[in-house]
């Protein structure tokens, strides 16, 4: 019996810098460069110290949350545009069960992440049932929720509850100096929980095995149609968890608390280094992305003279400059005519 | 190595679809440890039987027993179950992910919700090893060729059951395993095959690559037009032999359907010279003057799609020249190019590349002429609606109502559709992929006449078809492809046989 | 009109019955269901010279949601999408105010025209941008259009310099108010409808946008344009959003590049979707679009009149939109159908295993998922 070897190499050698290219690890790569580039110039120009970083992280912490079930969604190749409205509702929620009904702090909580689970799943079910594409289904999404939080209550309502405005004060010293806040660290644990759902359990590998060629997922007889539904609804509990965090940030429930936030959470997912059409990328990517985001608004309000929407031109020339090294990474394969 | 009893029976299976009785009362049976073709053309019945078998169609009539027991095989997964792989010709595994997952996806080696990857890897490079492959587990399957992917689907195909403490894979499907292969990874794979032979796997080798058969097979069964039309030892039926089975021949002199003699103008319609495509068909020369029928003949993926395409500007050439009536066609350009140099294309696969099935017959129909006028220039209505309604009775297009949808006409009619809309553009050449597969008999009459009267006419005619008797009839002259190279040219006259052709096809299935 | 009768009998005659039955069914509903309410809904006054009434307001508000509906049909048909027309909104808006605001005489009419046209101008940069991306560098519509939708709201403000621009051009003015006591909003739709009309069904734009959205491979091999086509959806749509810019920015006596046109294009797809133009391109219905964009405008008119706080709007969209795509999926209807049918066994979906013919290059299937009697002939 003949053993055979194969050699790894594909038939017809492909140049280095082709490959480089190609290798979809490649727009991470440059996320983290260029977040360190902009660091260094930022530090340089108007002496960082080292609770920057650390305020990174607070001040963006309820998008890092959102960007990561936003990640889950479209790693299958979906899209999950309810997000900014999960936020503003479970703030809403927040505030009317704990100051208007004097619910405990930790059960409002928990009612509040159990009703953004079971909004995201509720879409993740019109998607995977009844064939809705995503887009229109969180489209419904965003107006449903935004909705009933606008119905819930008109205006925003203040929270002072005192264990709330204990967590929101609440410093977790760190060494060097900085410190961060309880949001912060709920971000992180929830990032690491990511990574280590996606990367170490089986359900993690069949949201990429999803997202890389759905057909054959199913063909190879994964649970295709219930990944998918918990999918939604795990980003619906991150929407939650973010509104949370925002309550901290916010101290009140707002219903107009974070419009518009999904593209927000979509273009950081974009910018580290995620596939909109599924199957590739990175939670630390969206984490990447998010930092990045939030660095550049910290230059330009540090600059001082550079007016706010320059952050949103900033913003957009930055993700087109990913897309088209995107597209670099996807395009080849291309062999038809025009 | 076969034992007497067979692990997979089938018997009078049947399979209707509204069009077309695709299976009549097929028996089929496979022995343990034996490498088994299953052979036909195009519409013989090979994938509906491997669909039947692997629980995507359900049967309308016939008996299906595993080791004896009978089984109603519902799903792929509960095929899987039972013990029936299938590794496709698309390889469905997920590129995006690495060798080691592939093969263990959906049940990696946990402790708990945690998945190891040390020991998934470690048992995934122990498997591989077993099959005598040297493949870095760790690689993204996509960073491999299709050979890799395919064999790395095989062994995870091969293991599925073993994990779960059932019987283990009994029949391994491998469904054109060889298409893409070259001649070294056709090898590796043949190893593999030997293997699972040894161990007891049954292997069902569906394929169209006789030598291939001959090298590795045991024993084979032939279809025809949904029926068994025999059930051989490879080592008791000889190439030509097959190939006569296959095609359905007899040793005789084709009628010709011309009544007058053709001879080709002289102009220069098409020309070609070097022009391939890496991977795709090696660098051919091909002139075709006006009013010349040049029938192209060769087996399944020996790469006359791939030609035809090539010459339409669909595909983008590697290398040569094409000029179309004179003028030059950059190897860049698209199809706008050669249509407007006069070439047309029906191609094979006429739902994915053919019709728009949400437009209407009349849309269709008026496509390809109105997309070369442009946009500012409509086709006014009345002169549409005349061509149209000239077009659905000359090709008898049922029903014959303009507005009907085209997705739901059925295969033949959509085939004259899109045979209208290219004659619509009066071609200098038209470019016809398996005009007739999947009609019945009266439309493919029809298509042929239409093709003798367009030739009269004074168009060229590229005609790729699986039936010879097509070719014969029709061509002036034949090329001949196999294994993705153009390797004959010869003038049909009354001394051309289509055991000539045959032999030529077979032939050169000998390495 | 000859001409207008016969483009209205295609429109139907292209259209199944089904297709634009329940969205006039709903509009007309909705209509009908204000009566109770406000018995004087239908009634229409006169006031300050100019036609007053419930339904003049739908019609005067509908002006930017139909006119932006209506490119976003086209490019939708192509199986697209544009995000950034709320964005080139803003923009064209404030271009023309900023030009009006600063000039010396803002009563000239040349001015206005001038600053009418650099306006519509910059919207068609965009288009042109959104196109190109997608067409030639072959970025999925979301993504592409989403860098304008972010960025083009920060030109926007950059052009206004962050305040709210206002203007006192009377010629300007005429654009957001009324002639002839009719809103000129309708005049402005009904002209682009009738252009987009004439341009989809008097030339061939409309069989090839739609080629290119039912089979874009096919339509190439067809010798279709399909690059062409696609920049052409993207140039129209921009160039709808810039002139509802202009009519908002007139409208409002101002350019509030923070909120002009705001989620717009939230409100225009789901006009699409609703008008029977599916999600994935192909077959399109101007008139549909028309007609989901008046429902969702009555929809709002109708809470506003009956004095529904506003907050339930957004509530009523939702739920609108999630009725009418459950009625538009087959797999729904299948669902109901089986429910109410029960032992009615059908096979199930599975998806397509394998080809049935030779290897062909780049391909996949138009419908994923087959049941036995979807797939044409087997091998």
């Amino acid at each position: 019996m003949t053993t055979a070897k194969i050699d790894a190499r594909p038939a017809a050698p492909v140049p280095v810098w082709t490959r480089l290219l190609r290798d979809p690890r490649l727009p991470i790569v440059v996320t983290a460069a260029l977040l360190v580039v902009m660091y260094a110039y930022g530090s340089y120009r108007y002496s960082f110290d080292q609770q920057v970083p650390a305020n990174l992280l607070i001040n963006n912490s309820y998008l890092i949350v959102a960007a990561v079930g936003a990640t889950f969604v479209i790693l299958t190749g979906g899209i999950d545009l309810s997000i900014g409205s999960l936020v503003g509702f479970s703030t809403v929620l927040t505030g009317l069960l704990v100051t208007k009904n004097h619910v405990p702090v930790g059960l409002a909580a928990v009612v509040v992440l159990v009703a953004g689970a079971l909004g995201g799943l509720l879409m993740g079910c019109m998607i995977q049932y009844f064939r809705v594409p995503p887009f229109i289904a969180t489209l419904a999404g965003l107006f449903l929720f935004r909705g009933l939080s606008l119905m819930l209550s008109k205006e925003s309502i203040p929270i002072n509850d005192k264990t709330v405005a204990s967590i929101a004060q609440f410093h977790i010293s760190l060494p060097g100096g900085a410190f961060l806040s309880v949001g912060a660290t709920v971000a992180l644990v929830v990032v690491a929980l990511a990574v280590f759902v996606l990367h170490y359990t089986r359900f993690g590998r069949q949201v990429y095995a999803i997202g890389g060629n759905e057909q054959s997922a199913l063909l190879m007889g994964l649970p295709v149609a219930r990944t998918k539904i918990a999918v939604y609804a795990l980003s619906g509990f991150c929407s939650a968890l973010s509104g949370l965090v925002f309550v901290l940030y916010i101290q009140s429930g707002d219903p107009r608390a974070a419009i518009g936030m999904e593209l927000d959470a979509i273009a950081a997912v974009v910018i580290g280094g995620t596939l909109l059409t599924g199957g590739f990328g990175y939670v630390l990517g969206s984490l990447l992305g998010v930092l990045v985001i939030g660095l550049i608004k910290t230059i330009i309000s540090d600059e001082g003279t550079l007016s706010s929407w320059w952050i949103k031109i900033g913003t957009g020339a930055l993700l087109l400059l990913f897309i088209l090294l995107q597209r670099t990474v996807t395009a080849r394969g291309t062999r038809t005519t025009r | 190595m076969a034992e007497d009893f067979p692990v997979l029976r089938m018997t009078g299976i049947s399979k209707q679809f509204p069009a077309v009785r695709a299976l009549s009362g097929v028996d089929f049976r496979l022995y343990p440890g034996e490498v088994h073709a299953l052979l036909g053309e195009n519409g013989a019945g090979k994938s509906t039987l491997i669909k039947v078998l692997t629980g995507v169609y359900e049967l309308d009539e016939g008996t299906v027993e595993l080791d004896g027991a009978p089984v109603r095989i519902t799903s792929p997964h509960h095929a899987q179950q039972l013990g029936i792989s299938t590794v496709y010709q698309e390889v469905n595994l997920c590129p995006n992910l690495t060798v080691a997952e592939n093969i263990f996806l959906g049940r990696e080696r946990t402790s708990g919700p945690v998945v190891r990857w040390r020991r998934t890897r470690r048992e995934a490079a122990t498997l591989v090893a077993a099959f005598g492959l040297e493949i870095d587990v760790s690689a993204q399957l996509g960073s491999y060729p299709l050979a890799i992917q395919q064999l790395v689907a095989i062994v995870r195909a091969v293991d599925l059951n073993r994990a779960d403490g059932a019987a283990g894979t009994k029949v391994l499907i491998l469904d054109e395993p060889t298409s893409s292969l070259d001649q070294d990874e056709v090898e590796v794979l043949f190893g593999v095959i030997r293997r699972l032979k040894s161990a007891g796997v049954a292997v069902l080798f569906v394929s169209h690559f006789l030598d291939q058969i001959y090298r590795i097979c045991d024993r084979m069964t032939v279809l025809r037009n949904g029926r068994m039309v025999g059930e051989h030892m490879v080592a008791d039926l000889d190439r030509v032999g097959l190939v006569r089975l296959m095609l359905g021949r007899e040793l005789q002199q084709l009628e010709e359907l011309r009544e007058h003699d053709r001879t080709a103008t002289g102009e220069t319609v098409l020309h070609a010279a070097g022009l391939g495509r890496r991977g795709s068909i090696a660098p051919f020369d091909l002139d075709i003057s006006a009013g010349e029928v040049v029938g192209l003949a060769g087996l399944l993926g020996s790469g006359r799609t791939e030609l035809a395409r090539l010459v339409f500007g669909a595909d983008q050439a590697d290398s040569g020249e094409l000029t179309v009536g004179g003028k030059p066609v950059s190897r860049r350009a698209g199809p706008q190019a050669t249509i407007s140099r006069g070439i047309a294309f029906c191609p094979e696969n006429r739902r994915a590349e053919g019709l728009i099935p949400d437009l209407t017959v009349r849309e269709n129909i008026i496509l390809a002429m109105q997309a070369a006028r442009g946009w500012a220039r409509p086709i006014p209505r009345e002169t549409a609606d005349r061509l149209v309604a000239r077009y659905i009775a000359a090709l008898d297009i049922r029903p014959a109502d303009p507005e009907a949808t085209a997705g739901s006409l059925s295969g033949g009619n959509q085939q004259k559709v899109l045979l209208a809309r290219w004659i619509l553009t009066s071609p200098k050449l038209l470019v016809l992929d398996e005009p007739t597969r999947g009609i019945d008999v009266g439309a493919k009459a029809e298509i042929q006449k239409l093709v003798v009267s367009l030739a009269g006419d004074g168009v060229s005619v590229l005609y790729i078809s699986a039936e010879l008797d097509e070719v014969l009839r029709l061509s002036d002259s034949i090329g001949v492809l196999r294994d993705r190279t153009l390797v004959a040219r010869l003038t049909n006259g009354p001394d051309l046989t289509a055991d000539q052709i045959m032999q030529t096809i077979a032939r050169g299935a000998q390495s | 009109m000859t001409a207008l009768a016969r483009i209205r009998q295609r429109d139907w005659r292209s259209l199944t019955r089904q297709q634009l039955f329940w969205p006039l069914l709903i509009l007309v509903a909705l209509l009908l269901f204000n009566l109770p309410f406000t018995p004087n809904f239908f009634s229409i006054g006169v006031r300050n010279g100019h036609l007053y009434g419930s339904l003049v307001s739908i019609l005067y508000f509908g002006t930017v949601p139909i006119l932006v509906a209506l490119g976003m049909t086209l490019v939708i048909a192509t199986g697209g999408i544009d995000l950034s027309v709320g964005a080139v909104m803003a923009i064209s808006g404030a271009i023309a105010c900023r030009l009006i605001s600063h000039a010396a005489d803002q009563n000239s009419v040349s001015l206005v025209l001038e600053a009418m046209g650099l306006a519509l101008l910059a919207s068609l940069a965009a288009g042109l941008f959104n196109g190109l991306m997608v067409a030639r560098a072959g970025v999925q519509p979301i993504v592409a259009t989403l860098i304008l939708m972010v960025a083009g709201r920060g030109i926007a403000q950059l052009i206004t310099s962050g305040f709210i621009l206002t203007e006192l051009s009377k010629p300007y003015g005429v654009l957001g108010g009324y002639a002839a006591t009719v809103p000129t909003g309708v005049f402005i739709v009904i002209g682009f409808v009738a252009v987009a009309a004439v341009l989809t069904r008097r030339t061939a734009l409309g069989l090839l946008v739609e080629s290119v959205g039912g089979n874009a491979e096919a339509s190439r091999l067809a010798g279709v344009r399909a690059q062409r086509i696609k920049v052409m959806v993207y140039l129209f749509c921009a160039l709808c959003a810039g002139v509802a810019g202009l009519w908002n920015s007139s409208s409002l006596g101002g350019a509030d590049a923070n909120n002009a046109g705001l989620w717009i294009e939230l409100d225009a797809i789901l006009a699409v979707v609703i008008g029977g133009t599916p999600l994935t391109g192909g077959r399109f219905s101007i008139s549909g679009t028309v007609v989901g964009a008046l429902i969702l405008q009555t929809l709002k008119t109708t809470i506003f009149t009956i004095g529904i706080p506003a907050q339930a709007n957004m509530v009523f969209e939702a739920v609108v939109v999630i009725i009418i795509c459950l009625l538009q999926s087959t797999d729904f209807r299948r669902r109901v159908a089986r429910l109410l049918r029960p032992g009615a066994a059908r096979g199930r979906p599975v998806g397509p295993v394998g080809p049935d013919g030779p290897t062909a290059p780049d391909q996949r299937p138009a419908q994923a998922a087959v049941s036995p009697e979807s797939v044409e002939i087997p091998s």
